[in-house]
């Protein structure tokens, strides 16, 4: 299941669009809490190399995934200009950690299309669909498949 | 909106929980030698109360035996049975069942039927009442259905109240109606009922007309308002039966003549002795309903005469005393609320100790103000998730009923602080390691009871439970007045199983302690009462877990008494802040036996990447929680390194290297499990007055994860202190 | 037509299936938690029908039924008892103490309403 899928709407769809490790992804605008900037994270032991560590978001405690890592890509070196994009994926709450936030874009449904099969690319578990804006391709980010599986959900 | 009588149910078995506390209480104070008839009447008033609540809900197991339980405690209300102690007993067991079976059907699980009949049996043996075959007929349940149609399902209470009618003759012409004539006497009066309303009943039945006998009415100045002068006769064409028309009576039967015949072509002209007062349908109603509420003939003591001005109907209902019941998640968000509060206003003072104003400005003791206000709010707030530990200390009363039982010893059970409030959760938590810790006593606490009364003792054991605030703490013991702890058989048992070495030099206190390693049985038969598979080590874990401890203390032929002792809530921890590795992490404080620096003596190396700790004769593990948790590889040298000795769950010990302890602080819990997942060796989170979130170390699963690495066993020798 | 009802138990579980029971057939209840809050209750408002439990703490059924037909002000005020039997002994108890009529526990709500109806329009 995409996000696309989960479109009611055949207008259009909103999207949070970001850099990342040199590259233009998105996110739909729904999941999106809010953007702050970066803090220093506590680590978490025997964590996936992904997974920055925890950060108190007013009191809560907000796992920060460095999403760079996490598609494999090359991270941008100037770690100041990090922010971090709040979103809720499937009821839990997480932080991703990403170069800079680009625009918010309404893009139609028919202008999204589903990406190629190339099973040679890792990213393409973790893209649910592409279109371009000003000949830049966007990347829309299948949220669920970003998280690492959780071992076992709180009793 | 959610479904009201799911609502009222899952209020109903809420209200059985408080209505069996009362049924012990009651129970108990009879067993203490009340033979007060309040005392009888709230444990009957108890049973029945459960009973007609199960009924509404279709309870079928729940009713049956509430309804013989209560035919019992009805014999003892009525003063035909005077129990004895043995009696009182069985009561206690029938209370146990009750509950049983009132969790099972809240539960939906299968009830205990096996345990039902035979005390019954005794039951009826002992109190001796003769159970008609259709006892059950008497009551039987059936389920409140809210569709308030206009036609009324027949209630099956129908059949019993309508049994000693004739039966339904089909001969009768169907359709017709009835001829019935009614004579109220004075009594239906003062009753309070109302023959206007009965024959309106009767008009939502057919066509109704209503023809009065005023004969009977004297002359005015000899009428006695305080009398019934007038009688009717009614004609009702209706299809219902005869049934129907009976039951609008059913109220004022033996207290009228009445006569109901079917309306036959024969008799369906009425004769009109008294044409005048003959009201025709449809107007009868409002014709009578202003009679009557005129006539002083028909009322005598019109209800007018009642002070008016005196009620002032406030339209809102009456509410019983009040109490407000809360979702338990909205009770953990404010708690959660309240912990963010406590952190802000940690890191408040510490950005105002960084600004370095001095501690007599107002603003450090408006900040003070303000931390006593936090604490003062926490603590409420804490206080709301608290309950009663009474709830735990009767199902532990049961414990010991049955344990006692069988194993043969006379036990009384006696219990302190029952109104000592502890965390709902706590409560819940500590109900199988009590219930551990009263089967052990029982079972191993007590001499034979020849063995008592040879040494003097009474012949009853007693276990004591008890329950106190000790600052800040929840202090539970558990005593016995049994033989105490035969401690040169437990050092005998500990060589034997290789838990000690040979030349250990143990206190009385270490010794004590040994039952707390895992599998210790001090008993030389395992009795099928305390053990099953379960030691005392497993108890010691789970009161750690509720970040409490246990210790022991025991006298040669006087008894035992275990005392745990908890924190308030399960929301803070009192934890040493920590630095490794550049983080910060914060170590239960139960978990620590003590903190000390490496020597070179202390020091050996076990392996190429183990080391141990020599403590007092002892090895203990040595692990660096920074390379256990990732952060960095081992050190070097733990020459001078600052160890934290962790006490083991299983009574192991080891010890933690840290590169410095920062402090002690009481920390608020944040789970780490709802948001990432878990963590292996971390049991939370928590945030520093800095803001930063540091972990809460889990040492059990730390050092049971790291146990591979080290290869080494440690002697488990005598816990310290 | 809508009824003003006072209702007396000690079970809150009854009380709760009453006061549902009550509005839903378009009533008005007013909850008492035994004979002696009844009167309580009694002091404030005007009901046109009282049920009543028999067993309760404090003031039971009977008290209670018996301390309403001692009052000119309660006297003829139709009384419903609850019980959980629907044995003659109770009925003939009930009815000696002053009690209008009963209904059986567990009560259906329709033949509540009717018996309602029956004793007080």
């Amino acid at each position: 299941m995409t996000d696309i899928d989960k479109q009611t709407d055949p207008a259009s769809i909103e999207l949070l669009s970001f850099r990342v490790g040199g590259q233009d992804y998105s996110v739909d605008i729904m999941s999106v809490r809010e953007i702050r900037g970066s803090a220093k994270a506590t680590s978490l032991p025997h964590a996936p190399f992904f997974v920055k560590g925890v950060i108190n978001l007013r009191g809560t405690v907000l796992p920060i995934i460095d999403l760079a890592a996490r598609l494999g890509l090359q991270a941008d070196t100037d770690k100041d200009r990090n922010v971090i994009i709040v979103v809720d994926i499937a009821g839990r709450t997480a932080g991703l950690m990403v170069d800079a936030v680009s625009d918010i874009l309404a893009i139609p449904s028919e202008d999204m299309q589903l990406p190629p099969d190339l099973a040679a690319d890792e990213t393409r578990t973790f893209v649910s669909a592409l279109t371009i804006v000003d000949g830049r391709m966007i990347r829309i980010l299948d949220l669920d498949t970003v998280m690492p599986p959780q071992g076992e959900e709180a009793a | 909106m959610s479904d009201p009588m799911a609502e009222i149910r899952a209020s109903f078995f809420i209200e059985c929980e408080e209505l069996l506390e009362s049924l012990q209480d009651g129970l108990q104070m009879m067993d203490d030698g009340s033979t007060d008839s309040e005392t009888i009447n709230i444990v009957f008033r108890a049973v029945h109360s459960i009973k007609g609540g199960a009924g509404a809900f279709g309870l079928d197991d729940l009713v049956q035996f509430a309804h013989r339980f209560e035919t019992a405690m009805d014999e003892v209300r009525s003063g035909n049975f005077h129990p004895d102690s043995e009696a009182i007993r069985l009561f206690f067991t029938c209370a146990d069942i009750l509950g049983d079976l009132v969790r099972a059907a809240r539960d939906d699980t299968p009830p205990p039927n096996d345990q039902i009949a035979p005390v019954l049996e005794k039951l009826d043996l002992l109190v001796g009442v003769e159970e008609e075959e259709d006892e059950d007929l008497d009551f039987t349940p059936m389920t409140l259905s809210l569709d308030l149609g206009d036609t009324p399902p027949l209630g099956l209470d129908d059949a019993g109240a309508l049994a000693d009618l004739p039966p339904l003759t089909f001969d009768t012409p169907v359709g017709k109606g009835f001829i019935i004539s009614f004579k109220p006497e004075n009594a239906l009066y003062s009753s309070g009922n109302e023959p206007l309303y009965l024959f309106r009943a009767l008009r939502d039945l057919g066509d109704l007309s209503v023809r009065c006998d005023i004969s009977g009415l004297p002359a005015l100045a000899s009428i006695d308002p305080n009398c019934g002068y007038l009688s009717w006769a009614l004609t009702l064409v209706t299809e219902e039966p005869e049934q129907a028309v009976r039951e609008v009576f059913e109220f004022v039967d033996g207290l009228c003549a009445l006569s109901i015949s079917p309306l036959t072509d024969d008799n369906s002209a009425l004769p009109a002795p008294e044409p005048e007062v003959t009201y025709p349908e449809p107007d009868v109603i409002p014709e009578i309903e202003t009679k009557a509420a005129e006539a002083p003939v028909t009322q005598p003591e019109p209800a007018q005469t009642a002070p008016a001005q005196s009620a002032k109907s406030t339209g809102a209902p009456t509410q019983p005393r009040a109490t407000v019941r809360v979702d338990l998640e909205r009770i953990d968000r404010l708690v959660n609320l309240v912990g963010e509060l406590v952190i802000n206003q940690a890191m408040l003072s510490q950005s105002v100790v960084e600004t370095g104003l001095p501690p007599n400005s107002p603003v450090s003791t408006g900040l003070e103000e303000f931390l006593q206000l936090t604490r003062d709010i926490q603590e409420s707030v804490m206080m709301i998730r608290a309950q009663p530990i009474k709830s735990l200390f009767q199902r532990m009363g049961r414990i010991v009923r049955e344990a006692s039982a069988s194993v043969n010893k006379e036990v009384k059970f006696h219990t302190d602080g029952e109104t000592t409030e502890v965390d709902k959760t706590v409560i819940e938590r500590l109900a199988d390691p009590l219930t551990h810790m009263i089967r052990n006593a029982v079972d191993h606490g007590f001499e034979t009871t020849e063995d008592r009364i040879a040494s003097g003792k009474p012949s009853a054991g007693i276990v004591t439970l008890s329950a106190q605030h000790r600052s800040g703490r929840i202090v539970i013991e558990i005593s016995d007045d049994g033989a105490g702890i035969d401690r040169e058989r437990v050092k005998a048992k500990a060589l034997e199983k290789g838990l000690i070495p040979e030349d250990a030099q143990l206190s009385d206190g270490d010794i004590d302690n040994l039952l707390f390693l895992p599998g210790f049985s001090t008993a030389s038969e395992i009795s099928n009462l305390s053990g099953r598979g379960v030691g005392m080590d497993v108890v010691k874990s789970a009161i750690q877990a509720l970040g409490g401890r246990i210790s022991i203390s025991s006298q040669q032929g006087k008894g035992t008494t275990f005392s745990i002792s908890l924190p308030l809530t399960l929301a803070v921890l009192d934890g040493m802040v920590v630095q490794v590795a550049g983080e910060t992490l914060v170590v239960p404080l139960n978990a620590i036996l003590e903190t000390l620096t490496l020597t070179d003596q202390d020091l050996r190396q076990l392996g190429p990447e183990t080391h141990v700790v020599q403590i007092r004769g002892g090895f203990v593990p040595l692990l660096d929680l920074g390379a256990e948790l990732g952060y960095r590889e081992p050190e070097t040298s733990y020459v001078g390194a600052t160890v934290l000795l962790i006490g083991q769950e299983d009574g192991n010990r080891a010890a933690l290297a840290v590169d410095a302890i920062e402090d002690q602080r009481q920390v608020v819990i944040k789970g780490l499990e709802g948001s990432y997942g878990r963590v292996p060796g971390i049991a939370a989170a928590t945030i520093l007055g800095d803001g930063q979130i540091a972990l809460i170390l889990d040492p059990t699963d730390l050092v049971t994860q790291a146990s591979g690495r080290t290869r080494v066993r440690a002697f488990p020798k005598a816990l310290a202190g | 037509m809508s009824l003003n009802v006072l209702a007396v138990d000690d079970s809150r579980t009854m009380r709760d299936m009453l006061n549902l029971a009550l509005s839903s057939a378009g009533f008005t209840a007013h909850l008492a938690e035994d004979g002696l809050h009844g009167l309580e209750v009694l002091s404030e408002i005007e009901p046109d029908v009282i049920i009543t439990d028999i067993n309760m703490p404090r003031m039971d059924g009977f008290g209670f039924i018996e301390a309403l037909r001692s009052d000119d002000r309660w006297s003829r005020i139709p009384i419903l008892v609850l019980t959980t039997e629907s044995a003659d002994e109770l009925k003939a108890k009930a009815r000696s103490a002053g009690a209008t009529g009963w209904i059986v526990k567990p009560f259906d709500p329709a033949k509540l309403v009717k018996a309602l109806q029956m004793v007080a329009g």
